[in-house]
């Protein structure tokens, strides 16, 4: 038999309707692939025997003419989803041994329509960080790596492990979540396609919090069609998320292949950073060239507070996180650290039990929401994003459909390579992806090159609220245009 | 705005992460430069301008002022690192 990693969702999903496979066949080829990929470190906790009997389960409703729109295809799912009696600590050592009693909403939807789960997948600690080096479990590996060289790579964060692990072929398709970046960076530096859609179109229920007012699900897919009907499992009306919108969900496959002849592309300067590498730059060239000959039409825009949306998601994401990661006191789950009485039992505990970027945001968190200075910081910087989602509106209001921008500054880094920099230079990493998510917004990030050392570079398309079908029709217009991309396989 | 240890140790006693001298002063160095990063808001004029309290514009939905869920204390306690007959135990608070 072929290779079944091979195949796309869609190529899986229309192979088991057409009984050419089972999913125990198909399930069975994922579980091998992952026992042989054990030093990517993509999956923190690999769960076969669920996967086995979940398989089965797919397999009888498909004989019985009982097939969901997912069933029987195998997932991993982010270490920040609560799935029901397995493994979720959002790769914190404060969550050790936390099994809950109960499953995300976005993962029953996705078991709901008959997907299997094959593990919990890697991430920086609480979803913070950009290279996946925070997580507790340790950093994973980029499946890509350099021409000619055997250096490790990062595969962007917080969603690493889901980025590597499908393009690696662990998984057809894996849960993320995106608070400023985590879905799109690393979707961008593993040549893979990820959508944050809207704030409100998935539901944040069960997913271990970290910035509430930015959080959102999304998928990390093997191209445009795949991420659309992940997304539409994904998405739904969710009473116990009173941040849910209650609006449809439609069906996003149908935007791909549909013509992009007349839609406005806006092209904002602000993006055009100093010092950007011109492969960069040539890349959004690439981009602007492709949906210009495919019959959109590019019309320059300004965003002019781009720059200050990243200095305001600093001060807005850490005040977040540092009151909703006050809960892990070592009472009612994880870590607990014995002190000479209940604060220092606390104090102990959360020393324990927090990595270093953790502290460090929760400490600005904390400083920036103190007596005396909740005005000067937190405040502005609920003003500033006022601004930042009115340049958004102005721009569409004048007829722009989307937006298309880098996704990254640049291609994946080494392993260590920024462990002495500055915490901000890290922070720069998410320079294009961080204003969508204080707007709210959509961004859909998709492969489209190679770095003249052979990394993927990705293009970051920004849509209207709940306008995900527009992205994907134009994703998937420059996907046509360049193709996928597939790292060699060394593992 | 820039921070001295002093002032990190008391954030970090108010956020309850216990410091040794040698993180407190990492992480002064760390947190001035965050600081240092954000300063540029000062730069945005910001008068009259509504902060944001909700990125989508949707109405709360209110539900029946009704019992949905409970009555599971098994279920509440089987993560606690110490527990004993579905309560929380913890280091004594009152004497």
């Amino acid at each position: 038999m072929t290779d079944l990693t091979a195949l796309t969702l869609a190529e899986a999903r229309d192979a088991l309707k057409a009984k050419t496979f089972t999913a125990v066949e198909l399930t069975d080829a994922y579980i091998a692939a992952m026992e042989k990929a054990r030093v990517l470190n993509a999956y923190v906790a690999e769960t076969p025997d669920k996967a086995c009997d979940m398989a089965k389960a797919s397999d009888a409703r498909i004989a019985a003419g009982k097939a969901g729109a997912l069933e029987g295809l195998p997932l991993g799912i982010k270490d920040l989803y609560a799935t029901k009696g397995v493994h979720t600590q959002a790769c914190s050592h404060i969550l050790d041994g936390f099994k809950p009693t109960y499953e995300s909403t976005v993962s029953a939807n996705l078991w709901a329509d008959g997907a299997v789960m094959l593990g919990k997948l890697n991430m920086d600690e609480f979803a913070m960080g950009s290279s996946n080096e925070t997580s507790h479990y340790g950093a994973v590996i980029n499946p890509w790596r350099r021409n000619g060289s055997d250096v490790n790579l990062v595969p962007g964060g917080s969603s690493g492990g889901s980025a590597a692990a499908v393009a690696a072929r662990l998984c057809l398709g894996a849960t993320a979540t995106d608070t400023g970046g985590s879905i799109r960076q690393p979707a961008a530096f593993t040549g893979t396609t990820g959508i944050k859609p809207t704030y409100g179109r998935c539901s944040r229920w069960g997913l271990v919090a970290f910035a509430s007012s930015l959080d959102q699900a999304g998928p990390i897919a093997r191209d445009v069609r795949d991420a659309a009907i992940l997304l539409k499992s994904m998405a739904s009306v969710d009473l116990k998320d009173t941040t849910s919108v209650d609006m449809p969900v439609p069906d996003y496959e149908a935007a791909i292949g549909k013509s992009v002849k007349g839609l406005r592309i806006g092209i904002p300067k602000e993006y055009r950073l100093d010092g950007m590498p011109a492969e960069i730059d040539a890349l959004w060239q690439k981009g602007i060239d492709i949906l210009r000959e495919a019959g959109a039409e590019i019309v320059n825009i300004s965003l002019p507070h781009t720059k200050y949306a990243l200095p305001a998601y600093y001060i807005v994401a850490p005040a977040e996180a540092s009151s909703n990661l006050a809960r892990y006191d070592g009472v009612r789950y994880g870590l607990r650290v014995p002190g000479s009485d209940i604060v220092d039992m606390y104090e102990n505990t959360r020393a324990a039990g927090f990595g270093a970027e953790v502290k460090r945001r929760i400490l600005i968190g904390t400083y920036v929401l103190s007596a005396g200075y909740y005005d000067a910081y937190y405040l502005r910087a609920q003003k500033v994003r006022t601004l930042i989602k009115r340049d958004f509106e102005t721009v569409y209001a004048e007829g722009v459909d989307a937006i298309l921008t880098p996704a990254t500054p640049s291609a994946a880094f080494g392993i260590g390579e920024k462990a002495d920099a500055d915490p901000v230079e890290m922070y720069l990493n998410d320079v294009f992806t961080v204003t969508v998510n204080m707007a709210g917004l959509p961004g859909l990030a998709v492969p489209a090159g190679l770095s003249a050392e052979g990394l993927p570079l990705g293009l970051q398309l920004i849509g209207r609220p709940f306008d995900e079908e527009t992205l994907f029709t134009l994703g998937a217009a420059i996907e046509k245009a360049v193709g996928t991309f597939s790292p060699a396989k060394w593992w | 705005m820039s921070v001295d240890t002093a002032t990190v140790r008391r954030v970090a006693r108010l956020a309850r992460i216990k410091v040794t001298d040698d993180e407190a002063e990492r992480m002064t160095n760390e947190l001035n430069s965050i600081l240092g990063f954000v300063e540029q808001l000062n730069e945005v004029d910001v008068a009259g301008v509504e902060p944001m309290t909700s990125v989508v514009s949707v109405k709360m939905r209110r539900r029946q002022d009704v019992v949905t869920d409970g009555e599971d204390a098994v279920a509440v306690t089987v993560n606690a690192p110490v527990s004993e007959d579905h309560f929380f135990l913890v280091p004594k608070v009152v004497e």
